[in-house]
């Protein structure tokens, strides 16, 4: 592989080489467990392998589930009661995969704004950074396709609003919704189509996951400075890195048993916390439930679809230019997705020759204010679309473009950065003394 | 820096989760000390047995609990009825059999039937459809904390039926007031230039179910109204989450099996990386 400098398998025994030859596959599990990984890396590099296990978890207890679902107008809803009185133990599959969804996307955002506060998606990572916000947006259409599946109240009506963003397309918009949903409204065809693909894109997910982790290895983990790993020589590289296993894998895997113990704890006692009550309703088309409510993670984005109303000025200007094509609703839908490119875009947007924000001082407190954002996003999204929380989704969806649009760009060039350490190494020794004792060396017995 | 966003951000998160079903309406209805509340609460077998005879007395006059299979009654955490009764209780119901269509007396293997009354919902998923009303400002968190949900939400409802408010003096309606009702009827009178309401509740298509001594107990616990609706809450709570208590068993194991494999799983941590980074400087 290429990047960093270090020891590959070499196969020693006769059958060894003899898989060797023909099928290399031992030795791209050595290179991939054994790659270097920067010393210093923190407790916000954990989400990955969180995020790794909540994929798995997904998958696993989905087709579990899907043995006994039955995607039908009829029988969702009861199957899915089936699920939880009869089946053994499907009780708790059916929690697991209900919260995993919120572990997931709890997870998600924490690994995305870690990689916006380090400077993660710059060069040279800005595949990465595409391939995980299309695995981010694969993620939404998979979490809302599922929380259509059980067919309950709030299934029905959300399915129904979201896909009224498609008939917004000036033109051909009402044809495509007709498409998407199979028929004229969200009926059994709708079910049918969004079991099969939310069974499907999933594998997706996991084929693009092993493109990010792919693209990562290549160019090696960023890390808390930002300063590359020295790859003069393996000496070198060796005083930056240390080896995946077991160093992180073990660090990794007791973060990860620490968060599932919370995450046991909410599936244990308090499994429908995060949902919406009216989901143990089934669906009924006659009877629109008082407030149609996102799950929690869809929140943020919602609110900003919200927040460009038909009488904000920009709204106002845009329908005029655009000889009316372009109404409040399908401004907010392209908000919407705005919001998403415009994250997308950040490797192009940030044009600081800094990669870390540990040394960027005015980029901090922006990034900051980005996160209280994003926090005042997802709660204007639960709110009702009235009075004060209009305005607030307003201010606040403004600032989430202004950060990406104005901000990335302007403060590579007014912002003087704190000097950076030179490598790795030495930020590494200037946090931490050195070791008491020699402990476990890393070394493979032989 | 980032560490403390972090921290800030997954305590807010938590906060926003109940958030999710805020708007509007709140009314708070009075909480109830329910047996099986709390991270180790337990059904109370007895209360579910009386539940289930003020559900058979009273509600399935109307109310049908279609998830609920008749067998489960006797199943562990719940109310634990004999298999003997269980065959005795489900003798009452007629039920179109699917194989012949034609009538015959029910099985244990029997779902109770359906809503007899086109317009009465179906009570076996009420507990959890209703549980949502729970502040303070939607958060839930007197549901999580207070164990506060949908048993109490229908017990609230059981005593709510009250004299109208007097702003309803000339409302004519073929329901009756309640003011732990939010979804119903209130007549303009009782709304304000915006059209918000001013009262608490609404006007409900059920009347009253349960007065004082309406069954008689075997155990002799008098049937008090408030007796009466509480029972029946549990009950419903029971139908709505049979599997409440095994869940929280699976649980707890799984939350100390992991607390074990996290200590491991630090001390190994620990001594990994003990060779290769001593103590941390202050800076």
């Amino acid at each position: 592989m290429a990047g960093i400098p270090h020891d590959h398998y070499e196969p020693k025994s006769n059958s060894q080489r003899w898989l060797y030859r023909r099928l290399p596959i031992v030795g791209l599990l050595y290179d991939t467990l054994m790659i270097p990984t920067p010393k210093n890396l923190n407790w916000m590099w954990i989400w990955g392998i969180v995020l790794t296990f909540c994929l798995a978890l997904q998958i696993i207890t989905g087709i579990v589930l899907a043995m006994h679902y039955t995607p039908h107008v009829d029988m969702a809803f009861a199957s899915v009661e089936h699920i939880m009185r009869n089946v053994n133990g499907g009780y708790f599959i059916r929690y697991l995969h209900m919260n995993g969804a919120s572990l997931f996307f709890f997870a998600v955002y924490l690994h995305i704004f870690r990689g916006l506060y380090y400077g993660s998606y710059k060069a040279p990572r800005e595949i990465t950074w595409i391939i995980g916000m299309l695995i981010y947006l694969l993620m939404m259409a998979t979490a809302f396709m599922g929380y259509v599946l059980p067919w309950g109240q709030m299934s029905f009506w959300g399915a129904t609003v979201i896909t009224g963003f498609f008939g917004a397309i000036p033109g051909v918009g009402t044809s495509i919704q007709t498409w998407l949903l199979g028929g004229p409204a969200v009926d059994n065809a709708t079910l049918n189509r969004f079991f099969s693909l939310h069974y499907l894109l999933p594998f997706v997910i996991a084929a693009l996951v092993a493109v990010h982790i792919w693209a990562f290895h290549t160019t090696g983990n960023n890390n808390p400075t930002g300063v590359e790993v020295r790859r003069g020589s393996k000496e070198e590289a060796e005083r930056d890195t240390l080896p995946f296993w077991p160093y992180f894998v073990i660090k990794d895997l007791f973060a990860l048993a620490v968060i599932l113990a919370v995450f046991f704890a909410i599936v244990g006692f308090m499994p429908n916390y995060l949902g919406h009550p009216d989901n143990y309703i089934q669906a009924n088309p006659l009877s629109t439930p008082a407030h149609i409510v996102p799950e929690w993670y869809f929140l943020p984005f919602y609110a900003i679809l919200r927040a460009f109303t038909g009488d904000v000025w920009v709204v106002i200007a845009a329908e005029w230019l655009s000889f009316g094509i372009i109404d409040a609703k399908l401004f907010g839908v392209l908000a919407m997705f705005g919001a998403i490119v415009v994250m997308a875009l950040a490797p192009w947007l940030d044009t600081s020759s800094v990669r870390s924000g540990r040394y960027r001082p005015m980029f901090k407190w922006w990034f900051a204010l980005l996160v209280v954002d994003f926090i005042v996003l997802m709660w204007c999204g639960a709110m009702p679309a009235e009075e004060p929380y209009a305005t607030i989704s307003l201010i606040a969806a403004t600032y989430w473009f202004a950060y990406f649009l104005v901000i990335l760009p302007l403060l590579g060039v007014i912002e003087k950065p704190q000097p950076q350490p030179a490598t790795i190494e030495e930020d590494f020794n200037a946090h931490y003394a050195a070791p008491a004792k020699q402990g476990f060396s890393a070394q493979p017995a032989e | 820096m980032f560490r403390k966003l972090a921290l800030t951000t997954s305590a807010v998160l938590a906060l926003t989760g109940g958030a999710a079903l805020a708007a509007g309406e709140a009314i708070q209805v009075p909480d109830v000390a329910f047996a099986h509340e709390g991270p180790f609460g337990r059904f109370d077998q007895f209360q579910l047995q009386r539940g289930l005879q003020v559900y058979t007395e009273v509600c399935s006059a109307c109310h049908g609990l279609k998830f609920v299979a008749i067998r489960t009654l006797s199943d562990a955490g719940g109310p634990g009825l004999p298999e003997d009764q269980v065959r005795e209780y489900d003798k009452q119901f007629t039920i179109t059999d699917a194989d012949t269509g034609e009538d015959r007396e029910g099985l244990p293997t029997d779902h109770f039937p359906h809503s007899s009354l086109e317009n009465a919902p179906d009570l076996s998923l009420m507990a959890k459809a209703r549980a949502g009303f729970s502040g303070p400002y939607g958060t839930g968190m007197n549901q999580l904390f207070r164990g506060m949900g949908g048993a109490e939400y229908i017990h609230a409802i059981m005593m709510g039926y009250e004299e109208p408010p007097a702003c309803a003096a000339d409302f004519e309606s073929d329901g009756y007031y309640n003011r732990y009702f939010a979804k119903g009827a209130i007549p303009d009178a009782c709304k304000n230039e915006e059209g918000h309401s001013t009262i608490e509740g609404s006007w409900i298509a059920m009347p009253q179910p349960l007065s004082d001594d309406q069954v008689t107990y075997a155990d002799g616990t008098p049937a008090t109204q408030d007796q009466m609706a509480m029972d029946v809450a549990s009950f419903l709570m029971w139908t709505a989450e049979p599997k409440l208590m095994d869940r929280r068993n699976a649980g707890f194991v799984s939350v100390i099996f992991l607390a074990f494999l996290a200590t491991l799983l630090y001390l190994t941590n620990k001594r990994i990386w003990a060779g290769v980074k001593g103590k941390k400087k202050h800076a």
